[in-house]
């Protein structure tokens, strides 16, 4: 456990070393800012409805963004070679350096939350739970696509190529719910439980479903399992 | 103490390293040598940890490599080739992270933070980001590094290079100082870097151990005949060519003549020096003798020697 947080220590000081970090987090807030303020003042309505429906797409360049040098960087410079030298165990590793990438996500999801207190201050009839499962979802989301984006930066060493899996792998999870409509019958129902946008739509709606919060958990730790077990194979190769 | 058995390692159909087998005892510096792509970097990544060997063992102090890696890895000190570092972060940043993953906080880091500065010299250097120093400086925090833990086994892979003259001594110095009490296993392609610094030498050659011993030992078995070049004026040809009807031992190889002066080359056998006789001789027949410089074979062609015959192997 104390090793994951100095990984984790080590990780944010680097991110917040280098303008990455703040580049991310003032785009998140800009981007953010104007789909909250253009439906709140230009069409008056109390909600984050369409914020949240924007988060994931931003989302989906932001995260493999973040965590394409994660781990491929890393892999880069060589300093793979000190760190697995060291009595550190790959979990320790991946799992903090998923956790960091996380809690990049995470502030910027919370820098949002500005929105909500000008909702809170100004609006009327505000539905404080769907807000409040609106962030769960995209925290969960954020989390399943951080674990996609760590996988895909421990493939390659090269950050751009890491950057491009991680886009595609997070698009197929996102995309999966709009393709049903193609899909035969009989897969309909596996296509649908994988796609990541069907668990979030429910959770958003307010409906907090153990089974969209196991669906999230599993993605989750099937990726960090599939990142460990690609960093572990390459000692033997 | 690290003992290696029948070590193999393969990429794919790359055999890096084959069939290897040797003990480093404690106190002892030991060089490992060989060409570029001879399987050196393999062999130190296995011992510590960092590749799986494809067939073989490892042990060090009586632990086993796959099934002991972190018990290993805490004795191990490492210093890997490209020497690479988080150049984002600040030498005291990088030092107190390294050490905290080695369990190394609070006060036993600040003992252990001031040991090191004050053995890699990196006293002007600690608050700056590692991007900002010199390739030499890098080099000692690379070290520094390895030494944080105070490892009984040192294992450094090319310590020296790119680092200028003085730098060189001074790490000489403290890879010496260092062997005293540890277990210093060191690569290098600068031959005469190991011959000035190691207690014995390895050379490896193609995934194979070729050599094995100290310097001297080395130098004793591969050494064959010496070259004597002479400077001498007046000599008569004579007296140069039957050289050998006086001197058995003294075999006359060639003549140059320049400027009055001629330059000879005898040989002897490695046991029988006769230097002493063949300055009498010089005398008698009159020669002034102005150079004599016995050629020894130095490490340079014993490597030289090893590594090209293992190319005709292949």
């Amino acid at each position: 456990m104390y090793n994951i947080q100095i990984i984790l220590r080590r990780e944010i000081q680097s991110f917040f070393n280098s303008p990455m970090a703040y580049i991310f987090l003032v785009i998140f807030a800009i981007v953010s800012g104007y789909f909250f303020t253009n439906t709140f003042f230009l069409f008056g309505q109390s909600d984050l409805r369409v914020l949240f429906d924007m988060i994931p797409l931003v989302y989906l360049f932001f995260i493999p963004a973040v965590s394409m040098g994660l781990i491929a960087r890393e892999n880069n410079i060589g300093t793979m070679e000190t760190i697995s030298t060291m009595p550190l165990n790959t979990y320790e590793f991946v799992i903090g350096k998923f956790l960091a990438g996380l809690s990049l996500i995470m502030l910027g999801l919370f820098a949002t939350s500005i929105h909500f207190i000008t909702l809170v201050a100004v609006g009327t009839n505000v539905d404080y739970g769907a807000i409040f499962s609106g962030y769960l979802g995209l925290a969960l989301m954020g989390a399943t696509f951080t674990s996609i984006g760590i996988y895909a930066s421990s493939v390659t060493e090269n950050q751009v190529v890491a950057f491009i899996i991680g886009v595609f792998l997070v698009l197929v999870f996102y995309m999966l719910d709009k393709t049903l409509v193609f899909a035969p019958q009989s897969i309909v129902g596996i296509i649908q439980f994988l796609a990541v946008d069907y668990h979030l739509s429910n959770i958003s709606r307010g409906v907090i479903d153990s089974r969209n919060i196991i669906y999230f958990l599993s993605m989750i730790g099937f990726f960090i399992y599939l990142t460990i077990q690609t960093l572990e194979v390459r000692r033997w190769k | 103490m690290i003992k290696v058995t029948k070590l193999s390692k393969n990429y794919g159909s790359v055999n890096a390293v084959q069939s290897i087998s040797f003990e480093l005892k404690d106190g002892e510096i030991i060089g490992f040598l060989g060409a570029n792509g001879a399987g050196k970097t393999t062999t130190l990544k296995m011992i510590t940890g960092y590749l799986v060997p494809s067939a073989g063992s490892i042990t060090v102090n009586d632990m086993d490599i796959i099934e002991d890696t972190h018990e290993i890895q805490k004795q191990i000190g490492y210093l890997p080739e490209l020497n690479p570092l988080y150049t984002e972060m600040r030498v005291y940043d990088y030092l107190e992270f390294l050490a905290g993953i080695r369990k190394i906080k609070g006060k036993q880091f600040k003992e252990a933070f001031a040991r090191v500065v004050e053995q890699c010299g990196l006293r002007g250097v600690v608050h700056k980001s590692i991007s900002d120093c010199s390739k030499g400086y890098k080099q000692r925090i690379g070290l520094a590094a390895a030494m944080i833990h105070d490892p009984r086994i040192l294992i450094l892979d090319e310590p020296v290079t790119g680092l200028d003259p003085n730098q060189i001594v001074e790490i000489r110095k403290l890879i010496k100082s260092l062997g005293k009490e540890k277990l210093v296993f060191m690569s290098s392609h600068i031959l005469q870097e190991i011959q000035a610094t190691v207690d014995r030498i390895i050379i490896i050659n193609n995934g194979k151990i070729v050599a094995n011993g100290t310097s001297d030992e080395l130098m004793g078995d591969f050494m064959g005949n010496v070259l004597l070049n002479m400077e001498i004026k007046g000599a008569s040809i004579e007296s140069i060519e039957h050289i050998q009807a006086k001197l058995p031992s003294v075999k006359y190889i060639s003549l140059n003549e320049s400027n009055g002066i001629q330059n000879v080359q005898f040989e002897y056998g490695k046991n029988k020096d006769p230097r002493e006789e063949l300055f009498k001789y010089a005398v008698k027949n009159k020669w002034s003798v102005l150079k004599m410089n016995p050629r020894t074979t130095n490490l340079e062609d014993i490597f030289r020697d090893l590594t090209m015959e293992g190319k005709k192997d292949v």
